[in-house]
């Protein structure tokens, strides 16, 4: 749960929240922690908070890594997991 | 795999490999102790340890947050669960920790407890708005990355006038844990670890900059390099701690560049100051108290601390008989040697922390070293 991964801000919306897209997951995310954020921006998602912005190509190579070694599937079955329950 | 072979034959990783191998003094020992799980992992999946020479030896460090929870904490926490009319929230990697008589968040669950799983702190305020009549407690831990959500929900709840949410607040700091593990007298009868380096964490230092480790690489005389999580990174990053230490120099490098500043987000930090603050002294597992290492929340905000809400028994609490987590997160021991490894201990059944999360040496050790961990020397042998 160290963990940080890469997504795509879609859209951004009131109260400091966005929307990020990740491998067709949609996933509403806090963007409290960041001082401006907009659509396109890459950022690192940890616990449903973006942590830090990326560059593109930063993003690309992490995903890539991540998806190589299994590890993002795990991460994806983490955040598309519903709560509660 | 594919990609971890194009890893270990690609140009990038030989030759960072071979400088290595010209840089490191053969009469010389090198333990560098990688901080974070997720460091741990990297250099198991990649087989790390195998493309440096022998000198050059990793020791797997405190930085997984499940596992140097203190047991007595997550007692408190199931004894929270069970109180009438509460729902206990918390991340998903808490739910399998054994507590004291291997009782877990789950087996609470099963004699009753309302212990849900959530994946952010908004999920846990949603339950709480969902739920006026319960009170909603949010069971939080972790290290700096995981904290700022912690200090946001609270002021959210604090916004809306939320009264039926707390939070049991077991967030830790990483800069103390370096400091203590270089300075702390070694347990009797316990071989010390000596520790040449350290590998800094990555996401952590994106929130609290690379600055905070400082004090303890001067104080201490240890090198430290914030290193990145992909293999190319901690390959880097060994070479700049061999380089350091060839030197006779220690100061905190950054190799992660990439994402970490000397300042970090001053943003996430704020938020954290207004809520939080420093507790004088805290347990962790395996390194046992340790001064100013973790954060409370301030009386500004007790009335969503659930250690102010509620009131939790003093209790006689044990880790698993033969568990040898607390020595692991020491860096004294190695996961294979612990008598319960790999038969009574493993991923499905686990008897101690560090095999629940995935960030867990010992987790590790199972998943990508067994039979190679094996056949390692113990730890301190070449020291
Ligand atoms: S193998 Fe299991 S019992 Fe042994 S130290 Fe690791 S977690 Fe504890």
């Amino acid at each position: 749960m160290c963990l940080a991964i890469p997504a795509i801000v879609v859209s951004v919306e009131a109260d400091d929240m966005a929307t990020v897209a990740l491998e067709g997951i949609r996933k509403p995310v806090s963007t409290a922690l960041l001082e401006d954020v907009a659509v396109g921006d890459y950022v690192l998602v940890h616990v449903g908070f973006a942590l830090h912005k990326l560059s593109v190509e930063e993003a690309e190579r992490t995903l890539q890594l991540m998806a190589e070694t299994g590890v993002l599937a795990e991460e994806l079955a983490e955040m598309a997991g519903e709560a509660g329950a | 795999m594919k990609y971890i072979r194009e890893f270990r034959d690609g140009g990038l990783a030989r030759k960072l490999a071979a400088a290595i191998a010209r840089e490191a003094d053969p009469d010389r020992h090198y333990n560098l102790m990688e901080f974070c799980g997720g460091h741990t992992h990297a250099i198991f999946r990649y087989g790390v340890q195998d493309l440096v020479p022998a000198n050059v030896e990793y020791v797997h460090g405190p930085g997984c947050p499940v596992c140097v929870l203190p047991v007595r904490r997550l007692d408190d926490a199931v004894e929270l669960a069970l109180k009438e009319g509460v729902i206990l929230t918390t991340y998903g990697d808490m739910m399998r920790v054994p507590g004291t008589k291997q009782k877990s968040l789950i087996r609470a669950r099963a004699e009753g407890a309302d212990i849900r799983m959530v994946y952010s702190t908004q999920d846990a305020l949603n339950v709480a708005r969902d739920n006026p009549d319960r009170q909603v407690v949010f069971f939080a831990i972790g290290f700096e990355t995981t904290t700022p959500p912690t200090a946001v929900a609270i002021l959210q709840a604090q916004a809306e006038g939320l009264t039926n949410f707390t939070v049991f607040c077991n967030h830790v700091l990483t800069p103390p844990a370096i400091a203590h593990i270089v300075n702390a007298p070694s347990e009797p009868g316990e071989k010390p670890v000596r520790i040449d380096g350290f590998l800094g964490p990555s996401h952590v230092s994106s929130v609290i900059g690379w600055a905070p480790y400082e004090p303890a690489a001067r104080d201490f005389e240890k090198p430290v390099v914030i290193a990145g999580f992909e293999p190319l990174d901690v390959m880097q990053s060994t070479l700049m701690l061999i380089r350091q230490i060839n030197e006779g120099r220690h100061v905190v490098e950054n190799q992660y560049t990439r994402v970490v500043t000397r300042e970090g987000n001053r943003k996430a930090q704020s938020l954290v100051a207004q809520v939080l603050e420093l507790r004088k002294t805290f347990e962790w597992r395996g390194l046992g108290y340790v001064s100013d290492s973790a954060l409370r929340i301030r009386d500004a905000y007790a009335a969503f601390d659930a250690e102010k809400r509620f009131t939790v028994s003093p209790k006689d609490s044990r880790e698993v008989k033969s568990c040898e987590c607390p020595a692991i997160l020491r860096g004294v021991k190695k996961p294979t040697e612990c008598k319960l490894f790999g038969t009574v201990c493993t991923p499905d059944n686990p008897m101690g922390a560090c095999m629940v999360s995935s960030e867990g040496a010992c987790a590790a050790y199972w998943t990508y070293g067994r039979k190679r961990g094996a056949a390692l020397p113990a730890r301190g042998a070449a020291a």
